[in-house]
């Protein structure tokens, strides 16, 4: 007997709604799992007292985001704008107080 | 009322059928778009995560020196006057700086740990160094230090890969090596870290820094997390960048589809009403078809959004993310879900694109077919 098109259809959708369901789990399984992977990290962090997450290494003030200079942008030579494609991505730090530029 | 609805859907799909290569183009560059945009949302949203619970334990207060508006660094005679503080429980000077290695055109961050420091000679290494430079515990490093002379450093420890994303560029060692090697002379920190008892008076206490000391930079540890948190925002640099041009690309293709219908298509909602269709089982078939196609595409974009994102280490943004470093963290996301975000990008996907198949189809429907038809 030939399958209806919407059986078809609609099995192809409860099957990617399955699969949905199956990640949701595979997050909350994978977010528990981690914690303990979390907190070793954040000890690491607390220890060698670290301010940034090690994303953009390619220049100084991209690796360190929230402790840059606000003049980034001429820190390689006066006349440079911003040159590195992860300058590109992030934005200045946020300040609120202190005696930024 | 199932049944009407099953054998709609099963014209609907047939007449998709009908023009296979078309709907199967349609189908791919909507799942293609949804697939980007939610691949941003997931990627930017677990990093932002992964960044508030980790750098919540971020110093309270990091002081800064400027000098001509540059980073300087501290005396560390600052101590005594900023330890004095009302609130201020403890302060220690950190040590760390960059190091540029040539030969592999990395930069590496020294750094020097308030406990646990290596022995003199000996450094540990984050798991990215010792990838990149084929180093492991026992091995010799040489950097040339501030002088031009070099330094060799034997490796003790291999931080723990889990820890890359914090650790993946870091030499640790000890206070004599780092101030040996960088030339920083011994009354000087490059900041201090300040804790604090009371974390409402983080401002007050800041503010009184730069009272005492006007070439001061306090950072609040609240700076800091916003920082991650505008860094990766949706709003952030090219992020907003790819955002508009998926956005651009949905609202001609949505344009496209309300702008009108084929010829085709109107003969076929002309035919449908000819044979006895009433106009609202064509707009239940028009919604039908509208439905197919953006639930099958809004599914299977987010489903391989996920799955490019947390198992596949988001491997398509790693080239955007690395930009010229060689020297970059390996990382797998925890994924942190905001359903927030997934239910705003299905009503800008979904919605407008079944709608605007809809509208079109209704100016049609409601025509006589005669005319429709010619």
């Amino acid at each position: 007997m030939r399958v209806r098109r919407s059986t078809l259809f609609l099995g192809m959708l409860g099957g990617l709604l399955l699969l949905c369901a199956g990640l949701l789990l595979h997050a909350s399984s994978t977010v528990r799992n981690s914690q303990r992977r979390l907190s070793a990290n954040a000890s690491l962090v607390r220890r060698l007292a670290l301010t940034d997450l090690c994303l953009f290494t390619e220049a100084s003030y991209t690796r360190h985001l929230a402790t840059s200079d606000l003049s980034s942008a001429f820190q390689e030579t006066p006349m440079s704008l911003e040159h590195f494609p992860s300058g590109a991505l992030v934005q200045p730090p946020v300040r609120t107080s202190g005696t930024s530029p | 009322m199932i049944r009407r609805q099953r054998h709609i859907l099963d014209f609907t799909i047939s007449s998709l059928l009908r023009q296979k290569g078309k709907n199967g183009g349609l189908l791919l560059v909507y799942g293609v778009i949804v697939f980007v945009v939610a691949s941003i949302l997931l990627f930017t949203h677990a990093l932002r995560r992964e960044a508030e619970l980790l750098l919540r334990d971020a110093p309270e207060i990091v002081v800064q020196r400027t000098l001509a508006g540059r980073h300087h660094p501290v005396p560390i005679a600052w101590m005594e006057r900023v330890g004095e503080i009302n609130g201020v429980t403890s302060l220690r000077p950190r040590l760390w700086g960059y190091h540029y290695d040539p030969l592999i055109r990395a930069n590496f961050t020294l750094l020097v740990p308030a406990e646990n420091q290596p022995p003199a000679g000996s450094v540990d290494i984050g798991a990215g160094v010792s990838k990149i430079r084929g180093a492991h515990p026992g091995d010799i490093m040489v950097f040339p230090g501030h002088d031009g002379v070099a330094r060799s450093f034997a490796v003790r420890e291999v931080l723990s890969g889990d820890s890359q994303l914090l650790t993946g560029d870091l030499v640790l060692l000890s206070e004599n090596d780092y101030r040996d090697f960088s030339g920083l002379p011994s009354g000087q920190a490059t900041d201090l870290a300040v804790t604090v008892r009371n974390p409402k008076e983080l401002g007050t206490i800041a503010e009184k820094i730069t009272r005492i000391y006007p070439d001061s930079r306090p950072i609040q540890r609240s700076e800091i997390l916003r920082t991650y948190d505008a860094a990766f925002s949706w709003r952030s640099g090219l992020l907003l960048v790819i955002f508009s041009a998926a956005a651009l690309a949905f609202a001609i293709f949505a344009w496209d589809k309300a702008t009108g219908l084929s010829a085709d298509q109107r003969r076929e909602i002309g035919i449908l009403k000819a044979i006895g269709w009433e106009t609202s089982d064509v707009m239940l078939m028009k919604c039908w078809e509208g439905s197919v196609i953006s639930l099958t595409a809004f599914l299977a974009g987010v489903i391989l959004a996920y799955l490019h994102v947390f198992l596949g280490s988001a491997s398509l943004f790693a080239p955007v993310l690395k930009g010229w470093s060689t020297l970059y963290p390996a990382f797998r996301l925890t994924p942190y879900l905001d359903f927030g975000e997934i239910v705003v990008l299905f009503l800008l996907t979904v919605v407008p694109y079944t709608v605007a198949t809809i509208v079109p189809s209704w100016r049609a429907a409601v025509t006589d077919p005669d005319q429709v038809m010619r």
